[in-house]
């Protein structure tokens, strides 16, 4: 059956909010514990949460301290955030709705209830104490329409679609990640902060959920190269930029007309693999990753135009 | 208080449930004894489920006025069915068949040689200022002959339990989808009726639309490419077009998804271009084609019209097949049907007065109060006036617009609707309601089993549509003889 390029479209972006919504409550999950474990002196607050987002122009327009309170209603219910998790549930849902005779009515009404139950609960996302609740069955919906979808829906091309908005919204959110918290890592700090500045790394790690994999792989002690290699290089992660990549050439393997946008995507992987990690500090590490982000609006650019 | 039959009075009425007070009709019985068992609790779970039910399955309309952002509406639900018996059924679904099968005829007679006109059948002046009728279809042979593919007769019972028809509506009648979603969430709530009654299933419906829209295509052999064209998001009956899409397996597509090339009709596919055979549209003529019809329009694809008359692509419905469903044509229905088929109809029109005809249009002023004013050309109870509820204003208001433009208005007298025993908290009371069955028309004449009933749910109100306070309830068509 023949894909409508306005349906691939949509297949494509509904998977992105729906992997941005995850990531979103992951990343504030991983927020609130760091805090916890930090002492007082070295709290770095949650303006480095705005800063992932690169919404910090649009944050202060509306908020006026990037206090606790502020941060999780910006990042979670505050709908004139586009990026914020509501938000994106909004156009996942509404891109769904529009597909819904292509996408398993299962899938759909997984869609619709998660859309309805972050909403109807969004308000106890402030007290920490429900709010590991909300944002662990925000994960938990995203995870199981993704696995509804992996179960019941047919690997064809607006399958394809499906794994390309998810991978590039991933390997996009690793980028910003390992960013704005590296940007915090200065090699420099005091001695005595060492055992916090490991645990920042740990908290890397835990925002993509890539502790655990990470252990198992590298044995040692945490330490800045491995764990950017981990993130950045990794090929069987699937968070890891590297393997987001390669999703996409896979599903750009299966699809008509997709040269061009695979003579660019294999520009960025070969970027990639050059790059000396080990020898970058952060100003190059920084510019690194603008690269790297670069590529994934190109990337996003040109499947846009060649399909949709 | 829960369900107590004792204390729901029939009065002067028909209700569709009871023969009178405490007396359930035959095909209800199994039915009111179910209900009279529920406890409080019991019905108060049922109602929970049934929401829950139809949220989580996202049924939904459109409601223009609604602010930004909240687009969706929950399609307001009453669980407790309407039920017809078969043996009454069978004798309204002949009636429908001949009905459509008349109208039909009537278009296809009005695009070529206007016999009925020039036999002073059907008025000529009638024919001059219709709204519906399109020149630009004259001449043009449909596949089949048939113009209205999908119609949807809205039918309701007066006092002594006749069913009249109220209007046929042949351009994009919706509401079908809300007729299968019922019954999914009746068969989710009451599996155990659904054993114990013979009801006729609804769910083939998709399956025979797909087979009358399959049957126009214009390559017949090659496996056809259907698709069913929406407005868009925005419209009141999107879910309804991506619900129909889905359950037929056609691509749900927009006017900007269709181009038109050597009057051929493709869609935009990540592959490039693809050809469509048939096109299931859900947009008013008018917007179809910016060069034929408004040329502002969005919604619509540019060079349609040449592709449909160059015969590269069906259309259901085909464009100009409006001009039946006009409220003054109406009226002449028992005439059409006469005139070419040489039957009485089967099922009766409600009594119409002409305002076009001096002697009904005196009738209808001098007796307003007592009237069911419609514009011709209106749908979805917009811009109609019920005398009997209407206040003095309001009449004269309507009486001036009857006199500036007669042609565009009819008049019912007031029928007493039937009701039926419809929620309320947690007792039962009546509330009035209609019927919408949808009739297929191609190689065969299909009619669902019942159809959409819409029900009233303001008290003593008869406006059923979904756009103003109306709900629905699944139609059981249940075989008395079966069981």
């Amino acid at each position: 059956m023949t894909m409508l390029s306005s349906v691939a479209s949509r297949i494509y972006w509904m998977a992105r909010y729906l992997e941005r919504a995850e990531n979103t409550a992951r990343l504030i999950n991983v927020n609130t514990h760091l805090l916890l474990d930090l002492p007082r002196r070295v709290r770095l607050g949650w303006e480095p949460i705005i800063d992932i987002s690169s919404s910090r122009d649009y944050f202060y327009n509306l908020y006026e301290d990037a206090d606790e309170r502020s941060v999780i209603r910006f990042m979670v219910s505050d709908t004139r955030n586009p990026d914020s998790i509501l938000s994106a549930l909004n156009k996942a849902r509404e891109n769904t709705r529009t597909i819904r005779d292509i996408i398993p009515r299962e899938a759909w009404e997984q869609v619709n209830t998660l859309h309805l139950n972050s909403k109807t609960n969004a308000r106890s996302v402030v007290t920490q104490r429900h709010r590991y609740d909300y944002l662990h069955s925000v994960i938990l919906g995203v995870q199981t329409i993704s696995g509804m979808l992996a179960g019941t829906m047919t690997h064809d091309e607006g399958y394809d679609f499906l794994r390309m908005g998810r991978n590039l919204e991933r390997a996009d959110m690793t980028t910003r990640i390992i960013d704005v918290r590296s940007a915090s890592l200065l090699p420099d700090m005091p001695e005595d902060l060492t055992p916090f500045e490991n645990l920042q790394w740990v908290s890397v790690l835990k925002s993509l959920t890539a502790y655990q994999m990470y252990r198992r792989e590298v044995h040692q002690r945490i330490r800045r190269t491995d764990v950017l290699r981990f993130l950045l290089l990794q090929e069987n992660f699937p968070r890891s930029f590297y393997h987001g990549l390669c999703q996409v050439g896979n599903c750009l393997g299966n699809l008509p007309r997709s040269n061009k946008v695979l003579r660019i995507l294999t520009q960025l992987q070969k970027k990639l693999l050059r790059a000396k990690l080990q020898e970058f500090d952060q100003e190059k590490l920084h510019t690194f990753i603008d690269e790297l982000q670069l590529g994934i609006i190109k990337i996003n650019d040109s499947i846009s135009k060649n399909y949709f | 208080m829960a369900i107590r039959w004792g204390s729901y009075k029939v009065k002067n009425l028909y209700d569709e449930l009871l023969r009178v007070t405490g007396r359930p009709r035959p095909a209800a019985q199994t039915l009111c004894s179910y209900l009279r068992a529920l406890k409080d609790g019991d019905i108060e779970e049922y109602k929970v489920a049934a929401e829950s039910a139809i949220h989580v399955m996202g049924v939904t309309f459109t409601v223009y006025s609604e602010e930004e952002g909240s687009i969706d509406r929950v399609w307001p639900f009453d669980m407790i069915p309407r039920i017809i018996d078969r043996r009454e059924w069978l004798q309204v679904e002949a009636g429908l068949k001949q009905r459509v099968q008349a109208l039909n005829l009537f278009i296809d007679d009005l695009y070529h040689q206007q016999r009925i006109v020039k036999d002073g059948v059907f008025p000529a002046e009638l024919l001059e200022d219709s709204r519906n009728f399109r020149p630009e279809c004259v001449n043009v042979d449909a596949p089949l002959g048939i113009w209205a593919h999908i119609c949807g007769s809205d039918l309701v019972r007066d006092k002594d339990g006749t069913f009249y028809v109220l209007e046929d509506n042949l351009r994009v009648p919706s509401g079908v989808s809300y007729m299968l979603e019922n019954r999914l969430v009746m068969k989710r709530l009451f599996p155990e009726m659904f054993e114990q009654n013979s009801i006729l299933p609804v769910d083939d419906y998709p399956s025979q639309l797909y087979d009358t829209l399959a049957a126009l295509s214009p390559r017949p052999g090659d496996q056809p490419e259907i698709v069913v064209l929406t407005p868009g998001i925005y419209n009141s009956a999107y879910f309804e077009h991506a619900y129909l899409a889905q359950q037929m397996g056609a691509e749900l597509v927009e006017g900007s998804d269709l181009t038109v090339e050597n009057d051929v009709v493709y869609m935009r596919t990540i592959e490039g271009l693809t050809r469509v055979d048939v096109i299931y549209r859900r947009i008013d003529d008018l917007f179809l084609d910016p060069e034929v019809f408004n040329s502002d329009s969005l919604l619509g694809v540019p060079g349609l019209m040449r592709a449909w008359k160059s015969g590269k692509v069906a259309l259901a419905n085909a464009p100009g097949a409006g001009v039946a469903d006009d409220k003054v044509v109406y009226a002449f229905v028992p005439e059409i049907i006469k005139y070419y088929l040489d039957q009485d109809a089967i099922l009766p029109n409600v009594p119409t007065y002409k305002c076009i005809n001096k002697l009904e249009r005196q009738h209808v002023v001098e007796n307003i109060h007592a009237m069911v004013v419609k514009p011709a050309n209106e749908s979805g109870g917009y811009g109609m006036l019920i005398g009997p509820q209407a206040s003095k204003d309001e009449r004269e208001k309507f009486v001036r617009l009857i006199r500036r433009d007669p042609r565009n208005y009819v008049a019912q007298p007031m029928l007493t609707l039937s009701t039926a025993p419809t929620l309320v908290d947690h007792h039962v009371e009546p509330r009035h309601l209609d019927l919408r069955p949808f009739i297929l028309s191609g190689e065969q004449t299909s009619v669902t089993s019942g159809g959409l009933t819409r029900v009233a749910l303001r008290k003593g109100s008869t406006v059923v549509n979904s756009s103003q306070g109306g709900g629905s309830k699944d139609t059981w068509i249940v075989d008395t003889e079966a069981t």
